[in-house]
């Protein structure tokens, strides 16, 4: 199956052009067409997983040679898929999760006239997901970034008629494009210091090139860090990811939680080699891993769209596997752990968010909800076990993975200087606020007194929540299910970390500067801290709706901790002044050079034109008077 | 005799036809003007020829003669063509080339 690994982005491709270029005829068969084409993908994928799982742990990088793409002087770049066990883990996840996701859409999207386009969209996001992670070269990788980013922005303004849809989704673009200036750097960098930019060629030569070119190191670090500071909705590029939400809840799911967003990650893990000589970008990427997980954290807690709710803390968790992935190779797997657990106990709560939102009348407003566990079983538990699994809360997912990570920044940089004990704080503060905002959100929804009402003689919204269809939940009970054992399963004997070994590197643990059960306590303590306050908040009391004006840090976590404000003022105001500017400038010098040019060329002109007056004898006095002149001056040089 | 006074003749008669052109609307009297100015010169050529002892300047005033007879053809020519079409010789009627 390896080497027909290619089909697994042909397949969805193919699906995609049929959907998109058949039109209204494939209206009555085009989502299924979608769902086939995800799940055959899918089996590919485990055909290629066992056959790499038979071979010997050393042999598990598998480059396949497609054809050769370009060849231009000293750039030779060949189109190849490498199979590897970082590679297939995220095959593995886009096919599976984005298959559910797939059938999910089915039912979600049913009264939407254009599902076939949705559809057309969401394969076409799922081949270019997995060109982008089976890519052997940073080229190819760049035509998957370009691709799922195009996907996205195409999703996100699914619903263009809707201005501000169609904003949020260019916002998303803009400022992907953005990052792509730092990826664009960072392949000409990488050209120059290793002159080719396949990874057979580059990620082992990383060792023996940095001793001279540590600057060019940290650059090549720096500028792929902008890149998934972009693509990851990162510190300072992290302001599309709330307004992303415009798109269908089910783009939400796949897209800016389980799978593109994570491509950041993805993308400073395979070039682990590239950051290990570099150790200053390295650091970066934890600092920004450790802003995002904070500041993600923080506008969560105040957050009353749901969706915007967990987009936040998409965002926060996100910055956990940036702050994994910048401690270096000690924590690129739990980066990668991490991300595979989070895909699942986070699409599944997209994907309960959206079938909330079914049975409220596609409301997303928190403050509307209240005591939805009664009317929606499954949505409810389901729901309930990513909430478990993203507190951290032993045995679920999020548990093993978030411990994980936790553990290794307090044991960053050998355990010594200031890293460990800022980095570990961090951390361990950031799953106390998780606990907090997550179990805000879970109260508001499923418990307390309803804030709706199915009366019509109510004054509270008038709502008539109800379950789901079948179509729905099936997905949301399997991914729930992942969420609650797929952390467990992999963690059994290391089994994850050994997996993942031939790319990222045998790395052996360092100790923790606290104890390991030390800090799983505490880690716990402060979780069950951050649920029971939020219990006390908003579960047991009393949940206003209309929002209270709240302290200085809840307006600012409201309003994203004035984000957009910042980029506003910092960014898109002096630019459009200098754009302005310019123009002006234009218009008046440039122009008004050529203009008055020409105007007094035709004034001359004009003036010149009274001469011929049309009367032979005004000629002939001045030929006259031309030759007397004329005889003038030759007398006078004469003389 | 002083050549000098041919010289003032020619100057004279040159100034005489000069003005003749610049001044009268006449088509047929601006011709004569030519015409002056054309013989001033040949005044002129021959009497430096005669002051230089050189024959050159007769011959030339001859050629000038020539080409003057074909020229009275030619713009006498036109002058009636045109008459025939505008029904005037007026120099100032024949504008269109203005502007």
């Amino acid at each position: 199956m390896i080497n027909a690994s290619w089909l697994l982005i042909a397949i969805p491709l193919v699906s995609s052009a049929i959907l998109l270029l058949a039109g209204k005829r494939s209206n009555s068969w085009g989502h299924w067409l979608g769902v086939l084409a995800s799940t055959a993908s899918f089996v590919v994928g485990v055909g290629a997983l066992f056959e790499l799982l038979g071979k010997d742990a050393s042999e598990r990088v598998v480059d396949v040679h497609l054809f050769d793409w370009i060849n231009a002087g000293s750039l030779h770049v060949g189109a190849g898929l490498r199979i590897d066990p970082l590679s297939l883990t995220f095959v593995m996840l886009v096919t599976f999760v984005g298959t559910l996701i797939h059938v999910y859409s089915v039912a979600y999207m049913e009264h939407d006239t254009d599902r076939r386009r949705f559809f057309a969209y969401l394969n076409l996001f799922v081949a270019s997901m997995l060109i982008l992670v089976l890519a052997n070269s940073y080229l190819l990788l760049f035509v998957g970034w370009e691709g799922v980013g195009l996907a996205s922005y195409l999703l996100i303004g699914f619903w263009n008629h809707n201005p501000n849809y169609a904003t949020a989704a260019k916002k998303a673009f803009v400022m992907n494009r953005v990052a792509d200036v730092g990826m664009i750097v960072a392949l000409g960098s990488i050209f120059a210091t290793f002159g080719s930019l396949e990874f057979a060629q580059v990620l082992p030569n990383a060792e023996g090139l940095a001793a001279g070119n540590q600057g060019m190191m940290n650059l090549i670090g720096i500028m792929l860090l902008v890149a998934a500071c972009g693509k990851s909705a990162q510190f300072p590029l992290q302001a599309w990811l709330g307004d992303a939400m415009a798109g269908p809840t089910p783009v939400s799911a796949l897209i800016h939680a389980a799978t593109m967003v994570t491509a950041g990650v993805y993308l400073i893990v395979r070039s682990g080699a590239i950051f290990t000589q570099a150790p200053n970008a390295l650091l970066v990427v934890a600092i920004i891993g450790a802003i995002t997980l904070l500041f993600g954290a923080i506008v969560g807690c105040a957050k009353d769209d749901i969706k915007k709710t967990l987009a936040a803390s998409t965002m926060s968790q996100i910055g956990y596997m940036m702050l994994a992935a910048g401690l270096g190779p000690i924590g690129y797997a739990f980066a990668i752990f991490h991300l595979l657990t989070h895909g699942f106990f986070k699409a599944g709560m997209f994907l309960g968010a959206g079938s909330v939102m079914h049975g409220m009348s596609d409301d997303v407003n928190m403050r509307n909800f209240g005591a939805l566990s009664k009317f929606m079983k499954v949505t409810w538990i389901t729901f309930g076990l990513g909430w478990l699994a993203i507190l951290g809360v032993p045995p679920f997912s999020g548990f093993w993975s978030k411990d994980k990570i936790i553990e290794s920044a307090f044991a960053t940089n050998h355990g010594e200087g200031w890293q460990p004990w800022v980095f570990g704080l961090v951390a361990l503060i950031g799953a106390g606020i998780t606990a907090f905002y997550m179990s805000r959100l879970f109260f508001m929804t499923f418990h307390g007194k309803a804030r709706w009402s199915s009366e019509e003689s109510s004054e509270l919204v008038h709502r008539h929540p109800h379950e789901s269809p079948a179509l729905m939940t099936w997905p949301m009970i399997i991914l729930a299910v992942g969420s609650a054992f797929l952390g467990l399963v992999l963690s059994l004997g290391d089994r994850f970390v050994t997996w993942l070994e031939p790319v990222t590197g045998h790395v052996d643990e360092h100790e923790p500067v606290i104890a390991v059960p030390v800090l799983m306590t505490v880690t716990l303590v402060l979780v069950v801290l951050g649920v029971f306050l939020a219990w006390r908040q908003y579960g047991a009391a009393t949940v206003p709706t209309t929002p209270p004006q709240g302290s200085v840090l809840t307006r600012a976590a409201r309003a994203d901790l004035y984000q957009d404000s910042v980029n506003e003022a910092v960014f898109m105001r002096p630019g459009q002044y200098a754009t302005r500017t310019l123009v002006f400038g234009d218009k008046k010098l440039v122009d008004g050079a050529f203009t008055g040019l020409a105007a007094l060329i035709g004034t001359i002109g004009i003036g010149l034109k009274k001469l011929h007056n049309g009367y032979i004898r005004t000629y002939a006095a001045m030929m006259l008077a031309g030759l007397i002149i004329v005889l003038i001056v030759a007398y006078v040089i004469w003389n | 005799m002083d050549y000098a006074n041919y010289l003032y003749l020619a100057v004279i008669l040159f100034t005489i036809g000069g003005a003749t052109v610049l001044l009268r609307r006449n088509a047929i009297i601006v011709f004569m003007g030519i015409e002056l100015m054309l013989n001033a010169a040949n005044l002129a050529f021959v009497t430096f020829s005669r002051i230089h002892g050189d024959l050159t300047g007769q011959v030339v005033a001859f050629f000038v003669m020539t080409v003057a007879a074909a020229e009275v053809v030619v713009g006498l020519a036109i002058i009636v063509s045109i008459y025939r079409s505008r029904r005037s010789v007026s120099v100032d009627d024949i504008n269109l080339l203005k502007n």
